[in-house]
């Protein structure tokens, strides 16, 4: 069996009282695409972002190719290759494409302790490429994000993605808000994640969505993982029941 | 890649010809709101201009308007480049003369010019320090932590003076600052350091790595820090700058003025927003510029001075800087909603 690409184990969190997470084990196998579903609450969006960086864990070990990692921040799990997609708050309104796409990790004329000025050139460049990667028509990388639909917006974020050489893509509920067409696109993107060698994680309310789109399915419930299967070895009663 | 892949819409929205002159003026004022500012400006330099009698535009009068401009001006930048951030400093009036009291106490003390001027940089990042320790370790709104050092700084400033303005010693360099320049001596030597400093600000806000963190932090400070935007250091940045500019820009008024009065830039904060504001900076954060605090400030000055000229009664100063504020707000909702409305519908 190979090494899976990211690996949990015996993870917990509390939020004061609250016990988020309680002791959760997954392995994801690299070039898979898993589908992580369950109600409000279940721990699904605290289990990813620990996994983002942005949440750190109190209790358990997190692998990436088998080796121990600390993911202390967001620009720890990116250097690690992990990349999160949010449904709503991963894009800055009041900025352009191109900034948007480089926030954090802007292409630098020089630097100094580092702080630099931006190579705009190189930016807008490399803006353009990253958004015909992922056949986003848009009007110019300069425009505003807020001029861009739902689905435009997701568009761009997974540009980000892509062009930031992802090895794990966090989708966290990435069809909220999205037009019947828009969504539709998206999904077939998570879907065709394994070719392009990028192991997916993809959290949504939607069962049929997740079976639409991922070879297994995670379901969460109160902090625990309370069904784990190959998405042909079940069905969408089986994962209701187990919510 | 190879493949490509398709998660989008295909979206590049066709407008009806009619409307592209219109939506390509939407999208200009939306990407450069303090164009509006500076077409408000030449609007009223001309206004003034033909209503003076042409004393508006001559050398004395610029001289008066370019040597309050870098004072005013500095401070706006300050608390402009705060509110991109999505912060509030209304301690910066106080700050304004907290600095040049400070530097004229410790040089009557027998520091010498520079070490004392560099002190008192330091005072005024310790008030901004403050400022956003408080306000970010508590997380309250700005708006109240500098309210209080509004009325704390003031205090203080007030307190180490014993109540009587320190003496400026004559033998301190000013000249560096208040020397006139160019022809007629139309510019002071202020105005020099005012446009070095608005141009490292300038390339700063909108060339920098900083500048972008300083607008994805006031834009969407959730998305900024998922993207790795480091957003409490970024803000804590901001507030100590704002507070040095402030503090720096009182210290060239009282070189320039010749007395260290604890009572200069009362007011100053609010005078302050308002430039930012009528400059086009978003209350919201997230938008604005180092040219649209320029413009809004110099539009105060200019409305002061043009008023004076038009034989206008001078009370009517407020009236008009508070009249500009409200429209300015006023429009840049309104255009932003409209713009908005005309991207849908099409």
């Amino acid at each position: 069996m190979t090494t899976p690409l990211i690996s949990v184990r015996n993870l917990h969190k509390w939020y004061s009282s609250v016990h988020a997470l309680k002791g959760v084990n997954l392995d994801v196998p690299p070039g898979q695409v898993c589908g992580l579903v369950g109600d409000n609450g279940a721990g699904k969006s605290t289990l990813i972002k620990i996994l983002a960086g942005v949440h750190r864990p109190d209790r358990g070990e997190i692998k990436v190719d088998g080796r121990l990692v600390e993911i202390t921040s967001p620009k720890s799990a990116m250097k690690l290759g992990i990349e999160t997609i949010y449904q709503d708050n991963s894009m800055v309104p009041t900025m352009s494409i191109a900034r948007n796409l480089f926030i954090g990790r802007e292409p630098l004329r020089f630097a100094i302790g580092g702080l630099g000025l931006i190579d705009h050139r190189r930016m807008r460049e490399e803006a353009m490429s990253a958004i015909s990667d992922v056949d986003l028509q848009v009007r110019s990388a300069d425009a505003l994000l807020s001029e861009l639909s739902g689905g435009q917006r997701q568009g761009v974020a997974i540009a980000r993605a892509m062009h930031f050489k992802s090895r794990v893509m966090i989708l966290d509920e990435p069809t909220n808000h999205l037009s019947v067409k828009e969504t539709a696109k998206v999904l077939a993107f998570v879907r065709r994640l394994p070719a392009q060698g990028i192991t997916g994680i993809l959290i949504s309310h939607n069962l049929h969505h997740v079976f639409q789109s991922c070879v297994r399915i995670v379901a969460m419930a109160r902090g625990e993982i309370v069904l784990d299967r190959l998405v042909e070895e079940t069905n969408v009663e089986e994962v209701s029941d187990a919510l | 890649m190879s493949q490509p892949v398709q998660p989008t819409v295909g979206g590049a929205v066709h407008s009806p010809r009619r409307g592209n002159a219109v939506r390509k003026l939407f999208r200009i004022y939306l990407e450069k709101p303090e164009l509006a500012g500076v077409a408000l400006l030449i609007l009223l330099t001309l206004v003034f201009e033909i209503r003076s009698n042409g004393v508006f535009l001559s050398t004395e009068n610029l001289r008066g308007i370019l040597g309050l401009l870098p004072e005013v001006g500095l401070v706006s930048i300050g608390v402009t480049v705060l509110m991109i951030c999505g912060e509030f400093d209304l301690s910066v009036g106080s700050m304004f003369a907290l600095m040049p009291v400070s530097v004229a106490l410790m040089t009557n003390a027998g520091v010498p010019f520079v070490p004392g001027m560099l002190l008192g940089l330091v005072i005024a990042a310790l008030v901004g320090f403050a400022n956003g320790f408080i306000t970010l370790t508590f997380n309250i709104p700005s708006f109240i932590t500098t309210l209080g050092m509004l009325f704390i700084v003031r205090s203080l400033t007030v307190v180490i003076t014993g109540g009587f303005p320190p003496l400026l010693s004559s033998d301190l360099p000013i000249g560096i600052f208040t020397q006139f320049l160019g022809p007629g001596g139309i510019l002071r030597a202020s105005f020099i350091w005012f446009a070095i400093i608005a141009l490292a600000a300038g390339a700063m806000l909108s060339g920098s790595n900083l500048g972008n963190w300083i607008h994805a932090t006031g834009g969407f400070v959730d998305a900024a820090a998922a993207m790795g935007v480091p957003v409490r250091r970024v803000k804590m940045a901001s507030f100590v700058l704002c507070s040095m500019m402030a503090g720096f820009a009182g210290t060239i008024q009282v070189f320039r003025l010749g007395a260290p009065l604890p009572s200069i830039g009362e007011g100053l904060e609010l005078q302050a927003v308002a430039a930012a504001v009528i400059g086009g900076t978003a209350l919201t954060g997230g938008v604005g510029t180092v040219l649209g605090a320029i413009v809004g400030a110099l539009l105060i000055r200019v409305i002061d001075n043009g008023l004076v000229l038009s034989r206008v009664d001078a009370n009517w100063f407020k009236f008009a800087i508070g009249a500009l504020t409200i429209s300015a707000v006023v429009a840049n909702s309104w255009l932003r909603q409209t713009a908005r409305r005309i991207k849908v519908e099409a």
